[in-house]
């Protein structure tokens, strides 16, 4: 290890290795620091396929498509630190001074730019509002996944998924193939939250019912979990009265979102778009605090790994070609039929000719239309027969001709028939 | 209430169904009712304002079934035939403290819980303030007491190895015109309930120290000696030091039932055998009455009473900084049996919202509602806007174990000799429970002298408690070099609290092993954070099953029978 890198990644899934391997291809010396023993993140556990459809054109599995990245690691000159924890990060005379607890110690190392690939976490029983008691089986669905993927354990031997998120999904099927019993998974929306492909390959093709506008509300057991409360829920999802019902089980798996994890991204001042709960980035996906760049799931939460990659070559670029300077911003104002978009501002004084937006509808929208606007001009309109939240768009467009100026706001719009 | 408005009131409220009979300094409810609440009312009426006469509970409940004490699945013969001189009954902040206190002299004593660990009632499920006692007057044992334990925390928990913060405590008011009132209010704590450093400070001052406040508060009453702790902590604490002291500590035992002769107890039998103690102290805390009832001695009854709190993550821990309540005209006294609540920033430096106070029938109904967190953030939102459930990272409810006169007792057995009351002690229990150890281990050693036990110092008792290293609060240069000593303490574990495998192996190997999931948690803070445990807990648990040389489905999250998992997946096998 060196004690000065160009570019210092946090975090080994497919976001840091992707930038890692990226900005050897550009010359810089870089360290990818992960925590864990293994470098992969959560693709290690995936055990599924899907992944890599877009970025190899073939369908791998979760460790197959990591183990593409770190084969084409294992050809740079990248340093990794596995077992390795970033404690603080402190910026002093433009550089970064990272501390790192391994377990050969304390260690302090010194980069120009930081590239956050840090993931995200999963949401709670109790950040959903679920009560009740404090029974073991009740479980996330990556933790549900890990204990059954990695450790080779059956976490339930029949359950309730709470959420229809894509893990959700994916561990109906799963915990199915290990012989238990998927009772049904519920969903507080009245839409499905993960992916068609996988309503139909994890729940359709296994018989097990999806139950849209349901949620649970209680958890009962002293000890091990013996049964759930699920109540049906209105349009603002707040469970109705009188509707509550007792469904015997003794797990519950839960797939109720995805939040970025930026609390080292906050200690260091970066801006937190409330919205996406990653940082406010512009096109090179560089965040507030100039030199720290943003990539992957803790950018914003992503659908697919490919799109995850692809957003860690762009920081990665950013980085490499980062130069202390102020930028001058136009900023992009989404309307309401619009979840998020990213990035949410362009530095003028960067190339715009390819900027990357990556976006999800609010709502289900049919035969919509995306109007991106500055100064009362369009600068481009796309229609889409239909949009879905679950599904993340991604749109690549010139901002060249649309003659911006520092301050300017961008106007995006999206409308069409909701469905 | 005299006895005759008493009955009268009670025929009007309950038709006859509910009647008294006053006997041996005893007030005895009799009848039956089928609304819990309707008990309690009638019970609460029925106090008689004289310190020692009791109300005790004989109402039949006919509203619901009210659920036996959980007893441990376990059955074996561990303590079958033991003669200890001390049997302590309870696992709580009291009974650990007394254990503590005892370990001092050269004696046998037998603790004995009934649960998996330590601090699982009320010990281990409040919100750790340790209070100034502003608001008791002088006369009751909790305000006696209350005085005293406060003064101590500082050094027990320097002994103990407990974080502990004095972070000083301000009761908001949004009324400028109550001010003198106020100022009056404190002038009388001062002056005569003892509370010496009580008083009040103006917006400017209250704003200097919490500038996140809400700006509708126009002053407040300052104490500085309120504090917090971390509950069960310090009463995992405690009994460390007390086994590391000689304290044999039996957990998963249950006392069953007692075999009473002569106005002493003879034998106690538990799930792990039958023992022979020279004194019993009762420390049962919900079941206290209960106990009191084995040994041939129930004068007083218990209502347990719930309350829920809130835990916010650190990053809400900025927006105070110290233990906050607030008070609105009218309310100042209307909070009910409860100190009103707050919000306390912890040593964790976590914020926690609450409680609640809502009477039960159920002493171990840990169960959370989402009434309770309404409740409580609806009180306490008016102390700041910037609190937000949408920070909650998790929330718990704990039983209070109250006496229908509101205070401690702590006396030695009115019909059965041989046995000591540490009963109906809740908030500030915590608080005082280092003073009350104090007076029971005078009270024992008097008791044990009746029968012919003079107990002599233990010379090798060592006050002091080596905790487990918290690395994430030391300097680079000391944690590099614990590291360099252990390398296990650079293996990171738990991201959120930042706990490294080495201390999670420390908590496996202290003098009270509780080695699952949760009794690591509650040791070195695994699994406390924001993800509740989501990443760590599956290495937490591989960890565990290596040490206890265990497959992974032997690893349990709490209980016996808190399974986790349940053996190999197909394509293990």
């Amino acid at each position: 290890m060196q004690t000065l890198y160009d570019v210092v990644i946090i975090g080994a899934g497919p976001a840091g290795l992707a930038a890692a391997v990226r900005c050897d291809e550009k010359g810089k010396s870089v360290l990818l620091v992960e925590r864990e023993a293994r470098l992969g993140g959560i693709l290690k556990q995936c055990i599924h396929d899907g992944f890599g459809l877009i970025r190899f054109s073939e369908k791998l599995s979760g460790p197959e498509y990591a183990e593409r990245y770190m084969d084409m690691l294992k050809k740079t000159k990248v340093d990794v630190t596995t077992l390795t924890f970033v404690t603080d990060i402190e910026k002093k005379d433009g550089l970064f001074e990272l501390t790192l607890v391994s377990r050969s110690g304390v260690t302090a190392v010194k980069s120009k730019t930081l590239i956050l690939a840090t993931g995200c976490r999963e949401r709670t029983a109790k950040q959903v509002n679920i009560h009740g008691t404090r029974p073991a089986g009740v479980f996330t669905a990556g933790t549900a996944q890990n204990l059954t993927n990695l450790l080779g354990q059956l976490p339930t031997k029949k359950c309730v998924i709470l959420g229809s998120g894509d893990i959700g999904l994916i561990m109906a099927r799963r915990l199915t193939l290990e012989g238990a019993k998927v009772l049904g998974v519920y969903e507080a929306k009245s839409t499905p939250s993960g992916l068609t492909r996988n309503i139909h390959q994890c729940l359709h093709d296994y018989d097990i019912p999806l139950y849209l506008s349901h949620t649970v509300t209680r958890v009962f057991g002293d000890d091990r979990l013996t049964g759930v409360q699920i109540s049906e829920v209105d349009e603002k999802m707040q469970p109705i009265a009188g509707t509550e019902s007792f469904v015997e089980c003794d797990g519950l798996i839960l797939s109720v979102g995805l939040i970025p994890e930026n609390e080292l991204a906050e200690r260091l001042g970066v801006q937190l778009d409330p919205k996406t709960k990653g940082p406010v980035c512009d096109q090179n996906l560089m965040t507030s605090v100039p030199g720290i760049f943003s990539c992957g799931n803790a950018l914003h939460v992503n659908d697919l790994v490919d799109y995850v990659s692809e957003s860690a070559v762009t920081a990665a670029d950013g980085a490499c070609g980062f130069e202390n300077a102020d930028g001058e911003f136009s900023f992009i104002e989404p309307d309401g039929n619009i979840a998020y978009i990213v990035p949410q501002k362009i530095d003028l004084t960067k190339s715009k000719s390819e900027v990357c937006f990556y976006f999800r509808s609010r709502d289900v929208l049919d035969k919509c239309t995306l109007t991106f606007s500055a100064n009362g001009k369009t600068v481009k309109e796309k229609k889409y027969p239909f949009l879905r939240p679950p599904e993340m768009e991604r749109l690549v467009l010139s901002l060249d001709g649309a003659g911006l100026k520092k301050g300017d706001k961008i106007k995006v719009t999206l409308e069409g028939g909701k469905k | 209430m005299n006895e005759r408005i008493l009955r009268k009131k009670l025929r009007s409220l309950y038709g006859g169904k509910i009647d008294f009979t006053d006997k041996n300094r005893m007030r005895v409810m009799t009848g039956e009712w089928n609304d819990w609440d309707g008990i309690v009312k009638a019970c609460q009426l029925a106090v008689t304002g004289k310190k020692d006469i009791h109300v005790v509970n004989n109402i039949k409940f006919t509203g619901a079934p009210v659920p036996k004490m959980r007893v441990p699945s376990l059955r074996d013969s561990a303590l079958d035939g033991k003669k200890p001189d001390v049997l302590i009954i309870g696992g709580g902040i009291s009974g650990v403290s007394i254990a503590r206190e005892l370990s001092k002299w050269k004696l046998d004593v037998l603790l004995v819980e009934k649960e998996y660990d330590l601090a699982l009632g009320a010990s281990g499920r409040n919100d750790g303030e340790v209070h100034p006692g502003v608001d008791l007057s002088k006369g009751s044992l909790k305000q006696h007491y209350v005085l005293l334990g406060n003064k101590m925390y500082g050094d027990v928990c320097r002994d103990l190895g407990v974080p502990f913060s004095r972070c000083g405590q301000y009761v908001g008011f949004d009324r400028k015109e109550l001010k003198p009132f106020v100022e009056a209010y404190a002038a009388k704590r001062r002056l005569v309930d003892g509370v010496t450093d009580t008083r009040v400070v103006s917006k400017e001052e209250l704003f200097s120290a919490e500038p996140e406040l809400s700006k509708d508060i126009e002053f407040a009453l300052y104490n500085p000696s309120a504090g917090c702790v971390c509950p069960y902590s310090l009463t995992i604490a405690y009994a460390e030091n007390a086994v590391s002291n000689g304290v044999t500590l039996s957990l998963s035992t249950a006392v069953l039932s007692m075999e009473v002769k002569n106005g002493e107890i003879v034998s106690v039998t538990t799930n792990r055998g039958t023992v022979y103690p020279k004194i019993v102290i009762n420390a049962a805390g919900v079941f206290a009455d209960d106990v009191a009832e084995m040994a041939g001695d129930r004068f007083f009854s218990i209502h347990p009473r719930r309350g829920t709190n809130s835990i916010l993550d650190t990053k809400a821990g900025a927006f105070v900084r110290s233990v906050v309540t607030v008070k609105s005209l009218g309310k100042v006294h209307g909070a009910g049996h409860t100190k009103g609540g707050g919000i306390l920033h912890t040593v964790h430096h976590n914020l926690l919202v609450g409680p609640d106070a809502v009477e039960t029938f159920e002493k171990e109904n840990h169960a959370t509602n989402p009434e309770s967190i309404s409740t409580v953030f609806a009180k306490q939102q008016g102390a700041t806007e910037k609190l937000r459930r949408s920070d909650i990272i998790t929330y718990f409810t704990g039983v209070r174990a109250p006496s229908f006169e509101e205070d401690f007792i702590i006396e030695r057995g009115r019909e059965t000799h041989n046995l000591i009351h540490c009963a109906a002690i809740q908030s500030p229990g915590l608080t005082t429970a280092p003073a009350v150890a104090l007076d029971i281990e005078k009270m024992a050693l008097q008791l044990l002298r009746c029968y012919g036990i003079k107990p002599k110092r233990n010379d090798s008792f060592n006050p002091h408690r080596d905790a487990i290293p918290h690395l994430r609060d030391m300097n680079a240069r000391e944690r590099a070099e614990l590291i360099r000593k252990n390398p296990d303490y650079g293996e990171i574990v738990c991201r959120c609290e930042e706990i490294s495998r080495g201390e999670i192996l420390d908590a496996l190997r202290s003098p009270v092993c509780v080695p699952t999931v949760d009794g690591v948690k509650k040791r070195v803070r695994a699994g406390m954070g924001r993800c509740q445990g989501g990443f760590c807990s599956p290495v937490v648990m591989k960890i565990i099953a290596e040490y206890l040389g265990v497959p992974l489905s032997e690893v349990r999250k709490g209980s016996e029978e808190a399974v986790i998992v349940f053996g190999e997946t197909k394509e293990g096998k």
